[in-house]
């Protein structure tokens, strides 16, 4: 076997970066006899953990036949397996997962790392993980391996995210976990935590569920945890563990494909499959479930979901970091000081969340000071929330109350450094801030728009210096959603585009660079989509069949749903903008606007806690003749959105198409198994239809050809 | 009202503990490991010895370290007692006088209580000779040269150790190797006997090459010495000398600590009292021939205390070097191998990492207290760079009564 992995290692991988597992043999301190620890660690800091490529269970594997001989021989009374300092294992390599080319390949990996830790379980003396640091997917999986695990309390994430990314913890983790913790807590761990966006556990949480044996603070944790195991070699210390019944297997799967469906709609195979092993693991011995395991990762590695799933998690993990066409980070300027232009609700978010990030003075104005004093006060309040839920202390909050004021005058801005303007929705309102602004402010500061929908070049316009404004496309609610759209108008330079870029980033948000054109990327692409959802219900669709054409996607939410969050008059503003800019392509619906004119602000009513259409909405509503299916609905709304990213690309709104992606993702919450949606598109083979080209080479996002 | 007459307190030593010493040197069992980690461990493991004791009773973390640079620089007692997990309202200073430097943490904190000024105190230290060599970073001043204020051999310690060969010429070369030897005999009895188990702190100690491992045994003892291999070693220090890396202390690296009470809070407590203050005194002699400090040292705390060398049953000397100690036990009129000195060998044998090693000989006299009722006064005592000498004289509380 090891030669095989060696030779796959080579063949496959010879990048990897190779996770070695030295063994030390020394003398328990209260004399119970010698000890054997294995240490994982690839060499490098911890701002590169562990992982496991074939090379690395190479290295583990020949740690494990050190340890077993010395074992056999009676020379040692037990084996630990720890990280290097702040990291487990983060498992295993996902580069190594890309390029994995055929079936064989990846049901060998899938064998190799059962292979290798099985052996942790099988030794005749007991083994121990030590869980010192982060730990996920197979790092978990080595500890579960071992006889007991102790785990430290300072664990900052402990987390299965295989079903995140469209694979199952699939060397052991389907199959031990259930067992050690109950199918219930598995299924939030594996199913649940991997769907809510990859939510982690922290230490006291992974023992509070049963993870680990035992926890330990981190001032002393590998002395203590030595010390705990020599007291359970030597008996002093027992540890018992539940076990779990067939009811309590059968219900907690059936929770389990409930979570499931309500995240991704039966349209990503990963949850389903991890669902299926587990609820094997009721009966089922232990070789069984490696080996149902095998099966699913070597048919889920050779997925399109999963080749998306990677591709979205590096977009959203790198690409996000790296802002892609960006200015040299060394030409922004400082910003010590931030005017708010209104004092409305989105203005106050936006105060809220520049003190928080920036911890610089922020000034909002309004025209009277009620409005003033409202503005002020809500950011206030909301720091008062943070303080209350522990996230501030008294001084951090009193310190940020203080750097908040308003200002009936735009005076205030004089020594500002960016200013940002939340004012109405009109681009003679928003010339006329600017100009005003422009006549207090300094020729080098930021002058930022967070319009959605109006020309950031038209509004600079008229400006003495045109090439300090950016747009700052903030997506609601700006605290949570991650992606920031920093648009460069036509006369914008790499100063102020460099100062946007740095401030976005200590505003903790993911920023992509995006072309003063009409909706920006998010709102122009959901707009588009949209717009031939409402279209086919104006054309006679029934509402149900329309909503529910495009759930073999696995979106979110579905369109009316979406329709709702935005707001119904809202969508109708950016799409009757949008229909300015491209009339041919995007439809402004008549009955949508009548929606808006009768102040409905939904298309369902929620009074039973499922969607219910509103019966006043079927009555409003004039549909036409000509009804579409489900599927005629899809492959319209789908080949739409092929047309309307290859004209963003052409008119080169964004880079590349990697950018559209990261924006969905981030700003749209389509899911990993899309990869954003281009993979999805050229997956489906629509890019081709409409296009006559995929928008990624193959292989950049799905299988190799 | 202010009070203005107020009662000396009974100091006592509560409990001590040590890690592992290690040998110095990138082939170290501590080579990769951090000298705070070092005495945090120690502090860490007295608070967990003695659950007894609030957390936020200690009043007071000093730390010795002679090279205060890097991580053992940084207000060392303050941010050990931090890291250790003591609550944030106890405070910490570093201190030091190189190689009496945890001696001068216990008796300058003793001094506090005694005075009420503290309850419960750690002292400690700590020198990790590896990452912080003798004489890093210093900076003699001119005038010691230009000046002849001292003899420049006065600064590097093996030169004064041979320095105090030619005062007393009857300290022969083989009267060092023969205490030498013994000290490592004595040190292994001693570990063969367990008598190490309960104040060594297991130390997890990782190296990027090799990865973790728990060390729990000291790394510097060479059992088995004999004096025909200490007389083949080289005399690094003059040629043809007398002092050997054999018949000295290593390069080393450890932490030691320890509890400090006042008596009556000991009790209130239940904190054991393994040892009772009863003075102790530091003298300056001259720094060419800093080994000889012990003898000033000594001489004044046995005045303060009212007591004469004939009192004391159990002596802790520090073993920089056997010429040193055999210079102290010459001019007491204690014969080199009474076994009433260091009964469980000394520094030659388990090392000396400088600012350290006071508080292992406290912890070690306390175990001898422990082992031998009839003894009511010992002494620890140590030479200190720069020429001085430090001795501390203690009580033994298990005194039967019956005998001195």
């Amino acid at each position: 076997m090891t030669q095989d992995l060696t030779a796959l290692a080579t063949e496959l991988f010879p990048d990897e970066v190779v996770t070695k597992a030295p063994v030390q043999f020394f003398d328990l301190p209260g004399h119970s006899g010698k000890f054997a620890l294995i240490t994982l660690d690839n060499g490098f800091d911890h701002t590169k953990p562990n992982t496991f490529g074939p090379g690395g269970l190479v290295q583990l594997g020949a740690a494990i036949d050190a340890v077993e001989a010395a074992a056999e021989n009676g020379e040692i009374v037990g084996v630990g397996v720890t990280g290097k300092p702040f990291i487990f294992a983060v498992g295993a390599d996902l580069k190594g997962v890309e390029v994995v080319k055929n079936r064989e390949q990846a049901l060998a990996i899938a064998q190799a790392g059962h292979d290798t830790f099985k052996r942790l379980s099988a030794l005749p003396v007991p083994s121990f993980a030590f869980v010192n640091g982060a730990a996920m997917g197979g790092g978990v999986e080595v500890a579960l391996a071992c006889t007991y695990r102790t785990i430290s309390s300072g664990v900052p994430a402990l987390a299965f995210p295989e079903c995140f990314l469209g694979l199952v913890p699939g060397w052991g983790g389907c199959t031990l976990l259930p067992k050690l913790i109950g199918p219930d807590a598995a299924v939030t761990v594996i199913i649940e935590n991997a769907l809510s966006q990859n939510r982690m556990l922290k230490g006291p949480k992974a023992f509070e569920l049963g993870i680990a044996d035992v926890m330990f603070e981190p001032v002393a944790f590998l002395e203590e945890s030595i010390a705990w195991a020599e007291q359970v070699i030597n008996g002093s210390v027992s540890v018992q563990r539940k076990e779990f019944g067939a009811e309590e297997y059968a219900a907690a799967v059936a929770r389990g494909r409930q979570v499931a469906d309500s995240k991704v709609h039966g349209a990503a195979p990963a949850p389903y499959r991890a669902l299926d092993i587990i609820e094997k693991m009721a009966t089922a011995s232990d070789d069984e479930g490696f080996a149902l395991e095998d099966a699913a990762l070597a048919d889920l590695i050779m997925t399109d979901e999963l080749r998306a799933g990677l591709y979205a998690f590096n977009l959203t993990q790198k690409r996000a970091k790296k802002p892609f066409g960006a200015p040299d980070k060394a030409l922004a300027r400082p910003v010590t000081k931030v005017g708010v232009v209104g004092a409305g609700l989105m203005a106050s978010q936006f105060a809220l969340l520049f003190v928080q990030r920036l911890q610089v003075p922020v000034v909002l104005t309004d025209i009277d000071q009620e409005r003033v004093d409202k503005g002020v006060g809500y950011v206030h309040e909301q720091i008062g929330l943070l303080q209350l839920k522990g996230r501030l202390n008294q001084d951090q909050a009193n310190r940020l109350k203080a750097l908040v004021s308003g200002s009936l005058t735009k005076a205030a801005f004089a020594d500002a450094d960016l200013v940002i303007e939340a004012v109405f929705e009109e681009m003679s309102v928003k010339q006329q801030v600017f100009a005003e602004v422009e006549a207090v402010v300094r020729e080098d500061c930021v002058l930022a728009t967070n319009t959605s929908s109006l020309s950031i070049t038209e509004m600079a316009a008229k400006l003495q210096h045109p090439e300090r404004v950016v747009g700052f496309h903030f997506f609601n609610p700006v605290a949570v959603l991650p992606l920031l759209e920093i648009v460069r108008a036509e006369k914008t330079d790499e100063a102020s585009l460099a100062t946007a870029f740095a401030v976005g980033k200590t505003l903790k948000k993911s920023c992509v660079l995006v072309k003063d054109a009409p909706a920006f990327v998010v709102n122009r692409l959901l707009t588009r989509f949209l717009g031939e959802v409402t279209a086919a219900v104006d054309e006679g669709t029934p509402i149900e069949v329309a909503d529910k054409a495009l759930e073999p996607l696995g979106l979110p939410m579905s369109p009316f749903v979406l329709l709702e969050l935005v707001g119904p008059a809202i969508a109708l503003h950016v799409a009757e903008t949008l229909n300015a800019a491209f009339p041919d392509r995007f439809h402004v619906s008549p009955n949508l606007a009548k929606l808006v004119a009768a102040g409905k602000k939904a298309i369902y009513k929620w009074d039973t806690g499922v969607p219910v259409i509103d019966p006043e909405i079927v009555e409003l509503f004039e549909p036409g003749t000509s009804p579409s299916t489900q599927e005629q609905l899809r492959d319209r709304a789908l080949k739409a959105m092929a047309q309307e990213i290859d004209l963003m690309l052409s008119e080169g709104v964004v880079g590349e198409a990697q950018d559209i992606d990261l924006c969905m993702l981030l700003g749209a919450g389509w899911p990993f198994h899309l990869g954003g949606i281009t993979p999805y598109l050229d997956r489906a083979g629509v890019s081709q239809t409409v296009t006559g080209h995929r928008f990624l080479a193959p292989g950049v996002a799905s299988l190799p050809e | 009202m202010p009070q203005t007459q107020r009662a000396v307190r009974q100091v006592v030593f509560v409990d001590g503990v040590r890690t592992p010493f290690g040998k110095a040197g990138p082939k170290g069992v501590y080579a990769e490991t951090r000298a705070d980690d070092l005495v945090i461990r120690c502090i860490r493991e007295l608070l967990h010895r003695n659950p007894q004791l609030p957390a936020d009773r200690v009043d007071d973390v000093a730390i010795a370290a002679t090279t205060q640079i890097g991580d053992q620089g940084l207000t060392l007692g303050r941010v050990a007692a931090l890291l250790a997990g003591l609550p944030k309202t106890v405070p910490g200073y570093s201190i030091d006088r190189m190689c009496a430097g945890a001696m001068t943490a216990v008796t300058t904190t003793a001094g506090g209580i005694a005075f009420g000024a503290y309850d419960v105190v750690v002292a400690g230290g700590v020198e990790h000779m590896g990452r912080h060599p003798m004489g890093e970073g210093v900076d003699p001043n001119p005038r010691i040269v230009a000046e002849k204020l001292v003899d420049p051999s006065a600064l590097v310690m093996g030169s004064t150790a041979e320095n105090l060969h030619d005062r007393y010429p009857e300290l022969t070369k083989e009267r060092c190797d023969a205490f030498a030897a013994a000290s490592q005999e004595k040190y292994a009895k001693a570990l063969a006997a367990g008598k190490f188990q309960d104040v060594l702190v297991p130390m997890a100690a990782r190296h990027a090459e090799k990865g973790y491992a728990v060390v729990t045994a000291d790394e510097p003892p060479r059992p088995g010495t004999t004096v025909e291999d200490l007389a083949a070693l080289k005399t690094p220090f003059r040629v043809r000398g007398r002092v050997t890396a054999g018949n000295a202390a290593g390069l080393n690296d450890g932490a030691t600590a320890c509890l400090l009470a006042a008596e009556d809070v000991a009790e209130e407590l239940g904190l054991p009292v393994r040892m009772r203050l009863v003075s102790y005194a530091y003298v300056g002699v001259e720094p060419e021939v800093m080994g000889i400090g012990p003898v000033p040292a000594t001489e004044k705390a046995l005045a303060k205390a009212g007591l004469t060398i004939d009192d004391i049953g159990l002596f802790e000397l520090n073993e920089a070097f056997a010429v040193q100690v055999v210079a102290f036990l010459d001019h007491f009129g204690i014969a080199d191998d009474d076994e009433r000195v260091n009964p469980y060998g000394g520094a030659i044998a388990i090392g000396h990492p400088l600012a350290s090693s006071g508080v292992r000989l406290m912890t070690q006299l306390a175990q001898h207290f422990e082992e031998h009722p009839e003894v009511r006064y010992g002494l620890t005592s140590m030479c200190v760079g720069i020429g001085m000498g430090g001795t501390v004289i203690w009580e033994n509380p298990h005194w039967s009564g019956e005998s001195k």
